[in-house]
């Protein structure tokens, strides 16, 4: 285990020690100790090590993730994992807003409540969210599954276009063109494999399925009042 | 007297109620939708047209024409970046993203620029292997869309823009029509093929200056401060803007007037929101003199970027660097009298074809049909955009030496007046004849 002081030894030279972990690296485990909250920790990784810090971070820990998986031992600030491509992100407090947000793959693990827009834009990233979401989460969400496993606020989902949302809980309103749809079998296989390797403890029947009604993929003025 | 013998008025039209006043209000009356368009503002506007410079006299001398050097290099990023962008020419080729451009036209403005020792920059939609690989300098626009935002590419950009405005739509996002949405757009944007696909107006994990200070941060630190990294503004605020985008960080302030293009928006948006490029221009120099980072934090201008005399004018005026992109269009064969019959076939002529959106451009330049797309050789395309570079260069250099500069950096207001009271008041250099401009202290 490789121990870095980000109190004491700054930022960018904890980044670009990260950076410069490849493939064949055999300094896979890493632990960040005294973030005190600061931003960009553990940003543009793209390597499969394993980085842990101790305590709560700022503004878009993890960002832009690409194999590695790192575990906040606190919560996050806005933008945790946004526009990840790869790994696993998991946040053991709470996430601020626009968790995950554009991101384009891995999974986004986080085990207390998200804040406004988890999910924004995401390209095909997974979140799930043990607690509950804010309002305007998934909003123009592209591809991927949001799973959140209690509440979510208003607007879920607006304007919505291929994502995959699944809400155990209740949904204070769905978004323009967001609609509840039937949960198949095939969704319940994502669920269980979502929720398992989120270690969360809910079973998949007990979700509801939200989807685009795909009413607003091309202008239609008749529809006006919905943009 | 009969009928026929009585004067009669001339028939008048209203400047009020324009034939295209009235033609507009027939469209939107038969679609009830917003007429939607590419490029810049086509409404006259004060521009650099109304500036004149002075040239040499008694008080200064000018250097001869082809014998002493007039440089025209310039560094962008020097504040922050380990490798700042060093560039030839001080015009470069604005964002334009493949999706609303072909991918022939992406690499012809890639060759131009590369051959003319200068930039381009990437659009919506990600980066392209045609522009990456045929750009030697290439700029990543990060925009609030986030289409094809991938890290690997960012760490091959030479440059980071974050895109927060744009002069034809400050303010404003951006909407692909779905007939340009071919397979490669689609997935490249992670849309399912033939959908409108719409562009964030502000970006999705951000909001404000402070945020953007962080934002900055996290790119830095993404790309371990190897790479400038610009901050694009429309030409909304340009006093307030340039210097919270200074305070947040950037390398570079990109600031596009309203007559810059843009792929696809409302023509209300286009000719009503935000300031001519000529009004722009000083109020973000004073905000870069006023922090003490004038020629620190390099500035950029586009809007309307047509000669070496403009070129040399946004530069007069404080500027670092231009920028181009309908220009540059035009050189790589947009608009091009060529084409008039089918132009006249969808409703346009020669000049005035801004349907970009449709994607039926007979130049085959902002399209992404597979015929059509064939019309642009990227190679002839790309020469004749390094031509083009090349003649600004030249005649903004002319016009340096005859003012007494050996660089074109060191053209300055004071080689400069204007024509009209208001382009006086937007450039605050004095009207011809006089020492007097509006505002100026002690008049």
């Amino acid at each position: 285990m490789q121990t870095y002081d980000l109190e004491a030894n700054g930022l960018r030279g904890l980044n670009e020690t990260l950076h410069a972990q490849s493939g064949a690296t055999n300094q896979t485990a890493w632990e960040v100790v005294n973030p005190k909250g600061s931003h960009a920790i553990a940003v543009g990784l793209d390597a499969p090590i394993e980085v842990t810090v101790k305590g709560s971070t700022g503004y878009y820990c993890a960002g832009m993730n690409q194999q590695a998986t790192i575990r906040v031992e606190g919560s996050a600030g806005p933008g945790a994992a946004e526009n990840m491509m790869s790994g696993t992100v998991i946040i053991d407090g709470d996430a601020s807003q626009y968790a995950g947000a554009t991101g384009h793959g891995g999974l986004l693990v986080i085990k207390g409540n998200a804040s406004s827009r988890c999910g924004i834009s995401m390209k095909g990233i997974d979140i799930v969210v043990h607690g509950n979401i804010g309002h305007m989460s998934a909003f123009m969400a592209q591809a991927g599954n949001l799973v959140v496993c209690g509440d979510a606020g208003d607007a879920l989902g607006d304007s919505l276009y291929e994502a995959r949302l699944f809400v155990r809980g209740s949904v204070k309103s769905l978004g323009a063109d967001c609609i509840e749809k039937e949960l198949r079998p095939e969704h319940i296989e994502i669920l269980k494999d979502l929720l398992g390797r989120a270690g969360a403890d809910a079973k998949p029947e007990e979700f509801k399925r939200y989807g685009s009604a795909r009413q607003l993929y091309n202008f239609d003025v008749d529809n006006a009042a919905a943009y | 007297m009969s009928d026929n013998n009585i004067p009669r008025t001339v028939p008048i039209q209203s400047a009020t109620f324009t034939n295209e006043i009235n033609a507009e209000i027939r469209r939107a009356a038969a679609t009830g939708i917003y007429d939607i368009r590419g490029g810049g503002a086509k409404r006259k506007v004060p521009h650099f047209d109304d500036l004149l410079f002075l040239g040499a006299s008694v008080s200064r001398y000018p250097l001869e024409g082809y014998r002493e050097k007039c440089d025209t290099s310039v560094l962008l990023g020097t504040r922050f970046a380990k490798n700042p962008i060093k560039l030839d020419i001080p015009i470069t080729i604005a964002g334009m993203s493949f999706g609303a451009l072909s991918g022939p036209a992406k690499e012809a403005l890639g060759r131009g620029a590369s051959m003319a020792g200068t930039s381009t920059t990437t659009g919506d939609g990600g980066m392209t292997q045609e522009e990456r690989g045929h750009s030697t300098q290439l700029v990543y626009q990060y925009l609030p869309s986030r289409y094809g935002m991938n890290p690997n590419d960012l760490r091959k950009a030479d440059a980071i823009e974050i895109v927060v405005g744009q002069g034809a739509k400050p303010g404003g996002g951006g909407m692909l029509l779905g007939q340009k949405i071919s397979d490669r757009v689609a997935e490249m944007r992670t849309l399912p093929k033939g959908i409108d696909q719409r562009s964030s107006c502000r970006h999705p994990d951000w909001t404000g200056p402070d945020d953007l200070e962080i934002k900055i941060l996290e790119l830095r630190e993404i790309t371990n401060g190897r790479i400038p990294i610009y901050v694009k503004i429309a030409g909304a605020r340009p006093y307030f803007d340039t210097t919270l985008a200074i305070k947040a960080g950037a390398d570079v302030v990109v600031l596009d007037g309203m007559q810059g293009g843009t792929a696809a928006t409302q023509d209300v948006f286009i000719e009503h929101v935000g300031q001519p490029t000529l009004a722009c221009i000083r109020p973000a120099v004073q905000a870069l003199q006023d922090l003490g980072m004038h020629r620190k934090v390099q500035l950029v201008i586009s809007g309307g970027i047509r000669t070496g005399a403009d070129v040399a004018k946004a530069m007069a005026l404080g500027a670092d660097a231009v920028s181009i992109g309908t220009a540059a269009m035009i050189a790589i064969g947009d608009n091009d009298p060529k084409w008039e019959s089918e132009y006249q076939k969808l409703g346009s002529t020669t000049g005035a074809y801004d349907d970009w959106h449709e994607g039926m451009d007979p130049a085959g330049i902002t399209t992404q049909n597979p015929e059509l797309m064939k019309r642009v050789d990227p190679v002839d395309a790309g020469r004749r955009l390094r031509n083009y570079l090349k003649v600004m260069t030249l005649e903004a250099q002319t016009i340096a030496r005859a003012c007494g500069h050996n660089h074109l950096h060191n053209l300055e207001p004071e080689d400069l007046c204007a024509l009209t009271m208001e382009a006086a008041a937007m450039a605050r250099v004095p009207l011809a004849g006089t020492d007097w401009y509006p505002g100026k202290a002690g008049f």
